[in-house]
Parts: C-alpha cells; structure tokens; sequence
C-alpha cells in the first residue's frame, strides 16, 4: 500500500507518521510536496501534524488553499481514504471536507500529553481493527483543538455515527474531567459522511511502538490497510 | 481604497481568550470589566476606488479566507 504524507511549509510530524508507515508497517510511503498537483498512484493520504504557514490567521487557513489541496479533495471525492492528524485536521474542517473548526484549546494551553480516547466507531476504514468501546492510549499535542460546531452539526455527527474517538477516562467513562481542551461532547476525531476522511487530534503515529510508551494509535494504520481499496 | 476588516467571535461562541483578558482586567482592579471578546482587525489595500463590486470582492475574500464563519463574523469598512 502506498501512501502519501504531504508536507506543508511549517508540517512537523510528517516524518513520525513516515516512520511509521514505512518502517512499523513496511509499507511505502512519499513525502509530498504541498507544490504537487496529483495523487495518482496513491493509496492513501496523510495529512500530518505541525504548524503549517505558521497558523497565521488561523490554523489551516492558508494551508487549505495549497495547490496539492484540489488533489487532495479529488482523492478524498474518490472514496479513497484521508487522514488528517491534527494540524491535518484543522486543514480537513477548513477546506470543509469535515464540518466544523478547531478553536484555542479552553485553557488557552498547548498540551503535551497522552490522553485516553474511547473509541465509538469501529466500523469505519480507520478504526475497524479496534473493538468498539475499547480505550486507546494515544498522545495530543495542540494548542487548537477545541472541537467547536453547531448543535444542528452536533446532532447530525452524532446521529449518523460519525464521532470516531471521545476523550475518555483510563476506564472509558467520557466525563468533563477526561475532555483536554474543552471540545464539544469530547469529540477528539470525525469521519466524513462517506467514511473515507478523517480527523483526528490525536496522534496515532507517535503511538504504534512500545518504545514510545503506548501502541493505543497502531490500530489506526493497521485498519487502514487492512481495508485497502483496490487500486 | 484601504478597507478595514474586523473578525469577531459569534455571541455563540466562547472566547476563552477574552475571559482570560477580562479575568486580568478584573484582577488589575478594573472591576467595572464584565466581559471581553478578542477578535481581529485586518487591513487590505486595495487598487482603485470603493465601489459596490469591490464590495462584493471583499465579502468573498471574508467568507472565503479572512474568516471562517463557523465561528466568526466579519464587518467590513471601505475608506
């Protein structure tokens, strides 16, 4: 399977989630450049995490309107599967391919730190190798993250099943104590309608190794393949 | 033409931002400070004269980059 991470001015965790496609999961994977016009040939796309034109006006803002972003809508309009982790998915609700926005975190803080998320959907492209209900152990690190949309949103979201991970305690208890940043209904990753783009504040990648404390994120990927489309 | 363009937070919305503000303005001892909302003020020079096409070319740049009107409104003053 072949994936390409697209690499934004200002994308940092392009390298992590290439670390880990190409060398947890042995499969191949391309940096590419936010310049490049087509997805041909790919299987999948990541949209990684970092701060891409250094957030300015608002995070994803300027990145939604990067030439690789018509690709990047045509491949996600084909039904094949894009992920945006974080900073990636500040750019999915910008460019609208998912509703709503990630606002400054409530207690206005960038937060470093391993959080619990429970998982709602499984029977998604991204998640269908997890059980449902199960918690996974996965890291944040954003300042916006606040997931923030209209309660006719809220409701629709919900309603068709599209909220894919809630911040939840160790034990699965989705509580406001458990919620980081203040999202609504602690809503920590969305699907599309289709089912084929998601996001995800939660870092999957940089939790596939036991060397990095926590494999909660390696069935993300492994779903992911597992459910590769055919070319 | 200069126009000024101010983005703002919807009522709806909550300004963590501003809280934080209004809480030091509190603490500061100005304790007639019953809320604050943090919004932006962009300002966009533009070729010719303020005319209602260019109005219309404004909005579109709002609802298209300047804001996201998920969460924000905008107003926009043509000098």
């Amino acid at each position: 399977m072949k994936f390409a991470i697209i690499v934004f001015p200002g994308s940092n965790c392009d390298h992590d989630c290439y670390h880990a496609v190409k060398h947890v999961f042995k499969q191949d994977a391309d940096y590419v450049w936010h310049k490049a016009a087509s997805l041909d040939g790919y299987d999948c796309v990541i949209l990684p995490g970092g701060f891409s034109y250094g957030d300015y006006l608002r995070t994803g803002a300027i990145a939604r309107f990067s030439p690789v972003m018509g690709a990047v809508m045509e491949f996600a309009k084909k039904g094949k599967p894009v992920l945006g982790i974080c900073n990636g998915f500040q750019i999915l609700t910008e460019a609208g391919l998912l509703p709503g926005v990630l606002m400054r975190n409530k207690g206005l803080k960038f937060i470093c730190s391993r959080v619990s998320v429970r998982v709602e959907n499984n029977a998604t492209a991204f998640t269908s190798a997890y059980k449902k209900g199960a918690v996974a152990s996965i890291p944040i690190a954003h300042a916006d993250g606040n997931y923030y949309a209209d309660a006719e949103t809220i409701k629709r979201l919900e309603g068709e099943g599209r909220v894919v991970f809630r911040y939840s305690t160790p034990e699965g208890d989705v509580t406001a104590e458990a919620n980081p940043n203040g999202s609504v209904s602690n809503i920590a990753a969305i699907v599309n309608e289709a089912g084929n783009v998601m996001g995800a504040m939660p870092h999957p990648e940089r939790a596939c190794e036991d060397a990095l404390g926590s494999i909660g994120g390696h069935k993300v990927f492994e779903s992911i393949i597992k459910n590769r489309a055919p070319r | 033409m200069k126009a000024k363009i101010y983005v703002t937070l919807k009522k709806c919305v909550l300004d963590p931002q501003g809280k934080a503000v209004a809480g030091a303005l509190n603490a500061m001892n100005y304790k007639e400070v019953e809320d604050v909302r943090v919004g932006k003020f962009i300002e966009v020079e533009i070729k010719g004269s303020s005319n209602k096409e260019q109005e219309a070319r404004l909005k579109e740049m709002c609802d298209n980059l300047l804001a996201n009107t998920v969460i924000e409104n905008y107003r926009i003053e043509m000098e």
